[in-house]
């Protein structure tokens, strides 16, 4: 891989992690378009609680960090790593499958 | 935008499923005959950047808030196959991970945002750059246009998912008038966030956006 190429990947990723580190602490809480339209039309009863609710990150607050600002910091910049983890495995996953693919195909 | 457990019935929410998983089995195998070594961690990049991205929720009206889907975004810089297969990760990491979409309501979201949106918010891109010159600026503002008509469309498959299998008896007429006004305002951030990103990755590195048209150059002298 090409320097500039990792030079502009670095900065990418400097910036997404800006964004879910620092940025996302200033973001509006009021419910989003969705839940707006459902608590004024009238359904918004009919949602469930989440399966997975529970779990340690959820609602991006990182559990036992009393300090919300820390708290939605630290689930972000962890979102921004385990996305980078799963899109790692799975585009270079279908990578090899299209290079096997294509030499079945030239074979 | 994302759709909790409990919004659509769960055979409805199997079927629109099943539409999801075929649109990310063909996204597949179309981004597999265009990945390569530059490609892998520039996708992952930018499924990187739009998780960062969602969670910053931007006042639109009183009392209601909106965050960028970034399925165009995605589409224009590293294409429409490989861009609807980036908000699929994201929807899933989110699910899974962060509570953000029911887990029944998975199909849905990937239907609604990486299918709808940014497969057919790229085709509105496709038809903008038809009919603009080939310029950078040109460029930028097909992106954020056709972003910005992303979220409208977006939110009209959750519109037509509650037409079919929606629970707690609103209006189908009703729930598709508040859902297309409020993400037409939602559209708007959309469209100006996805136009500065596009705008600035133009500026720095051109050649790392898939979709961009060859410019043409003006010659002076």
């Amino acid at each position: 891989m090409d320097r500039r190429l990792l030079i502009f990947l670095g900065v990418g990723l400097v910036v997404a992690l800006i964004v879910a580190g620092v940025v996302s602490g200033f973001a509006s809480g009021e419910p989003d378009g969705l839940e707006r339209v459902a608590i004024d039309k009238g359904f918004e009863e009919a949602a469930a609680d989440h399966s997975l609710g529970d779990f340690p990150l959820a609602d991006y607050a990182m559990r036992g960090v009393e300090n919300e600002r820390v708290s939605t910091a630290l689930a972000g910049i962890i979102g921004v790593a385990i996305t980078l983890a799963v899109s790692g495995v799975l585009f270079y996953g279908i990578h090899l499958y299209g290079k096997a693919r294509h030499r079945k195909e030239a074979a | 935008m994302h759709i909790p457990d409990g919004f659509i019935s769960i055979p409805t929410s199997a079927g629109f499923g099943a539409a999801a998983a075929g649109g990310v089995w063909y996204s597949i195998r179309r981004a597999a005959r265009l990945l390569d070594d530059r490609r892998v961690p520039l996708a992952g990049l930018v499924a990187a950047f739009v998780f960062a991205a969602q969670m910053v929720n931007f006042p639109v009206v009183s009392g209601t808030s909106g965050h960028l889907i970034g399925g165009v975004l995605a589409a224009v810089l590293v294409g429409p196959w490989l861009g609807a297969l980036v908000l699929t990760v994201v929807l899933v990491v989110q699910g899974v991970f962060f509570a953000d979409g029911g887990l029944t309501a998975l199909g849905l979201n990937v239907f609604n945002m990486a299918v709808v949106g940014t497969l057919g918010g790229y085709l509105v891109y496709r038809a903008l750059l038809a009919v603009l010159p080939k310029t950078r600026p040109a460029t930028v503002a097909a992106a954020g246009v056709a972003a910005g008509i992303s979220v409208v469309l977006a939110s009209l498959g959750f519109v037509l998912q509650y037409a079919i299998g929606g629970e707690g008896g609103a209006s189908v007429a009703t729930v598709a008038a508040a859902m297309g006004g409020v993400h037409a305002l939602i559209g708007i951030g959309e469209g100006l966030i996805t136009a500065l990103v596009v705008g600035a990755v133009l500026g720095a590195r051109p050649d790392l956006v898939a979709t961009a048209p060859k410019t043409e150059v003006a010659v002076h002298g």
